[in-house]
């Protein structure tokens, strides 16, 4: 009885070890602010559909995406689906396409906008998050904006109407060597956009967590489902240990 | 009972009830696997239904279009054309469509269609399956009433799609499901309204 | 083997009987399951070989029905993944027990392995059966890393340019090697459609065949267990083991119970954490292969670094990887290396058992090693731990000779 207590106590340690390894945000790194997202708040994906759609559809194809999909999870009718968030289909089971060719993309921008159906497992919602907030004016680039995420980024700041400009602060440091360590010291805002720093945030976390849904749509089921396996399993295997006593009875 | 039985029995009990489970259990992890052999979302996106334009389409004049991989047939009869189908029947080896496997229920009637007009059928022979030419030319000394021949083995279908008696290919073209959402509009892969 | 008469007037004596008479079916039930006999002291460390033969069952099925849907082009391949991924109905689950039972197959491969460090069951006269199974842990690291290509994300690409490359340290045939593994100037389509034959056809071949011939050679000479001793050498008066029980239904039923466990664990990954943190579904491999712009940070699937710290410890391309591959090889000469008397590790002496704590805390961090950046402190601790894992082989002679032993019982200890 001892060493089933053991096993048991054993088996559930792992189980919660390996469930919680599922709940981490992929890809952060220590530093930088964690997106904090809810996968289930359906309200969220709701509004973050329509962030996507409206301002990173024009640039950004989400290519193994259907619209179907998105419409059923999110529980807007076949009408809704269509007049909110088709812009360039018709079909609700076609995929979400963008209308800018890539091979001019390239030529404007150097690099075509990648496509964003993983982006979120590739990354990692926190570096998206700090990445649409970490746009900041800079002389020496052609959009006029560089990035703390990534440095020398391409892209322009598509949500300046909402976030506003800031500027980036930096401080040198020579080192006993004789290089130079550059640091970030913090943001200061330039001009005011649409939202407060508050109602931003909140925009660009409901366009993660839409990121995040996209990236793998069966997350939800795939849990919901991993439950009833586990119940299954322990249910078989309380079976399979009284017979395999059983039969080991006559064994001494 | 003795304690030997007593072990025999649930040992019994036992090795069956787990064989069942495991048997269950087995039989629950199959169904993903054979699941997975149905046609995929984008199977179903690319045999989404096909819409087909009237507008343009002239008396007499065949379009063809895909639906499904399958070639269609959408073809404008002409009066005169439309008057020559009862004048065949006797010839037909199905004239009154009663095999129910070769069309949806309504296009069981004289003309085999939505509208008497616009012919909808299956460009696929009903022997082995080759795609049927055209030849609405009509040809008297021949008794050949217009319709469509089959260059493979010879089967000749009539201008409703129905068989003539004594070829190879034993039942009307199959006309598919499809609706008119307009006077100048098909549908090709829908029966109803239904998205 | 004697043929053995089904038993007249029975039901199924007709039946059975027609095929006994034309196919050895009864006597190698008797000789394989029921009339074998293995140890009844066998703990879970014995669980493992069956657990492999279970994952190997579930990589076969899961690859066959990826490969219905998988396209082996360049051009197709990341796309292919995605479909299976959101498009055909149920293809995630098929996909992640594929990806989750890879990583699970080297747990318990390495933990099956270290089963025969601890109980000897790879001394005499068990040579060959581990030399079948290194054997087979060989094509298991090939087939490993052909299947990673076949995603053909950035990681993917990256790792076997970085990998393939490595043989290009041969001297004179290096260049020529590598051309010829890639059948092409560099990575491409062409190597892509040749190691998914690999790995779908020519590898898995190759392991079911020495799976086989590997079971075929343990019944030859009969299980080893926990005591390290011979159960044969005691037997009772109708010629079985006084210490055996038959393999089924005693150790079928046990081993049900181990492969329900595994089977829960499995799941748990399979359905909470399928990435694994990054670990088994590694997040470069997301993006699609970009043959202009490396990764930062390429490292091998975890299974694979313990030796890939090794190659990276050494300071010079062909001694890193004569060393990385005198690591993996090592292992096979364990039977001719160790020159303790006694089998099992309950019996050995402190020297062994130091050497042999010292070797899992080894090969744990050289794993840990390789994941990480080859800068600063970790060079010189891989360095260290290199040593280390070299020490534990070599030395084997002498410590495993000077070792003092304690005395081995005739029979096995079981506790019920």
């Amino acid at each position: 009885m001892v060493k089933f207590k053991q096993f048991a106590s054993m088996m559930a340690l792992v189980v919660c070890l390996i469930s919680t390894q599922g709940m981490a945000s992929s890809g952060g790194t220590t530093d930088m602010e964690k997106a904090d997202l809810d996968l289930d708040n359906v309200s969220s994906l709701q509004r973050g559909a329509r962030n996507f759609m409206n301002y990173c559809s024009g640039c950004h194809s989400a290519q193994y995406v259907r619209y179907k999909t998105i419409g059923k999870y999110l529980g807007l009718s076949e009408e809704q689906l269509i007049d909110n968030l088709m812009f360039n289909a018709d079909k609700t089971f076609e995929t979400i396409q963008t209308s800018m060719p890539s091979a001019d993309a390239k030529r404007w921008y150097g690099v075509a906008p990648p496509d964003l159906s993983l982006m979120a497992r590739a990354k990692g919602a926190d570096y998206i998050f700090n990445f649409l907030k970490g746009f900041y004016v800079s002389d020496s680039s052609p959009t006029g904006v560089d990035n703390l995420v990534l440095a020398g980024t391409s892209m322009p700041h598509v949500l300046w109407e909402l976030q506003g400009y800031q500027t980036a602060h930096f401080s040198e440091h020579s080192n006993e060597d004789g290089s130079t360590t550059i640091t970030f010291e913090g943001f200061e805002s330039l001009s005011a956009g649409a939202m407060d720093a508050e109602d931003y945030d909140e925009f660009v976390r409901d366009t993660v967590n839409f990121l995040a849904y996209i990236a793998e749509p069966v997350r939800s089921d795939r849990r919901k489902l991993g439950v009833w396996v586990l119940m299954f399993l322990i249910f078989f295997f309380i079976l399979a240990s009284m017979l395999k006593k059983q039969i080991w009875k006559d064994v001494n | 009972m003795t304690e030997d039985d007593l072990d025999r029995n649930r040992r019994h009990f036992l090795t069956v009830a787990t064989l069942v489970t495991g048997a269950a259990g087995a039989g629950m992890a199959a169904i993903p696997f054979l699941s997975s052999l149905k046609p995929s979302a984008r199977a179903q996106a690319l045999g989404a239904p096909v819409e087909v334009p009237l507008g343009s389409m002239q008396p007499g004049e065949m379009v063809r279009v895909l639906w499904r991989g399958r070639l269609v047939f959408v073809l404008r009869r002409t009066e005169a054309m439309l008057a020559r189908l009862p004048e065949v029947v006797d010839e037909l080896r199905d004239p009154d469509s009663e095999v129910i496997e070769q069309q949806p229920e309504y296009a069981v009637n004289d003309t085999r269609s939505v509208k008497p007009e616009y012919l909808v059928v299956e460009g696929s022979c009903t022997h082995l399956g080759c795609a049927p030419l055209e030849d609405f030319d009509v040809r008297p000394a021949e008794g050949w009433e217009g319709g469509f021949f089959c260059p493979c083995h010879g089967s000749k279908f009539d201008l409703a799609g129905r068989v003539y008696k004594g070829v190879p290919a034993p039942t009307n073209l199959r006309v598919p499901p499809h609706r008119f959402v307009r006077d100048d509009l098909i549908l090709i892969g829908q029966d109803s309204g239904a998205a | 083997m004697a043929r053995i008469e089904a038993e007249v007037g029975t039901p199924q004596g007709g039946f059975i009987k027609w095929i006994d008479d034309r196919f050895p079916m009864t006597a190698t039930m008797k000789y394989h399951v029921t009339e074998y006999y293995a140890s009844k002291n066998f703990n879970w460390w014995y669980i493992f070989g069956v657990l492999a033969f279970v994952v190997l069952a579930i990589q076969l099925v899961t690859g066959i029905f990826l490969t219905m849907n998988y396209k082996p082009a360049a051009a197709d391949a990341f796309a292919s993944v995605e479909y299976i991924m959101r498009d055909v109905e149920w293809g995630w689950l098929i996909r992640y027990m594929h990806s989750t039972g890879a990583s699970f197959f080297f747990i318990v491969v390495y933990l099956h392995m270290f089963r025969a460090m601890l109980y000897g069951s790879y001394k005499k006269p068990r040579e060959l059966i581990w030399l079948i199974g290194m054997l087979i842990f060989f094509v298991l690291m090939a087939e490993g890393f052909a299947g990673y290509l076949l995603p053909w994300g950035q990681m993917s690409y990256w790792g076997a340019q970085v990998i393939i490359s490595l043989f290009g340290a041969i001297p004179v045939v290096g260049d020529a090697l590598v051309e010829f593994i890639r059948g092409d100037y560099s990575i491409s389509d062409i190597t892509l459609n040749r190691f998914f034959a690999l790995h779908v056809i020519v590898l898995p071949l190759a392991l079911i065949a020495l799976v086989f011939v590997h079971i075929v050679a343990l019944h030859e000479v009969g299980s080893n267990n926990p005591d390290g001793i011979e159960i044969k050498k005691n037997k009772d008066a109708s010629g079985k083991p006084l210490d055996g029980i038959a393999f089924h239904p005693y150790h079928t039923s046990k081993d049900l119970v181990g492969i329900v466990v595994f089977l829960m664990i499995f799941s748990s990954v399979v359905f909470f954490a399928p990435d694994m943190g990054g670990m088994f579904l590694e997040h470069a491999n997301f993006e699609p292969a970009n043959l202009t712009a490396t990764p930062e940070h390429i490292a091998p699937v975890w299974y694979y670094t313990p030796y890939y710290a090794i190659l990276r410890a050494v300071p010079d391309k062909l001694w890193g990887f004569v060393l990385f591959g005198l690591s993996v090889l090592l292992p096979v000469f364990l039977p001719w290396l160790d020159r303790s008397r006694v089998r099992s590790i309950r019996y050995r002496g402190w020297m062994y058992k130091t050497a042999l704590s010292v070797f899992v805390v080894t090969f744990i961090s050289l794993g840990w090693l390789g994941l990480q950046p080859a800068t600063g402190t970790y060079v010189l601790m891989a360095r260290i731990f290199s040593v280390l894992y070299f020490a534990f082989f070599l030395l084997m002679p002498f410590y495993t000779a000077a070792d003092k032993t304690k005395p081995v019982p005739d029979r096995v200890v079981y506790h019920g």
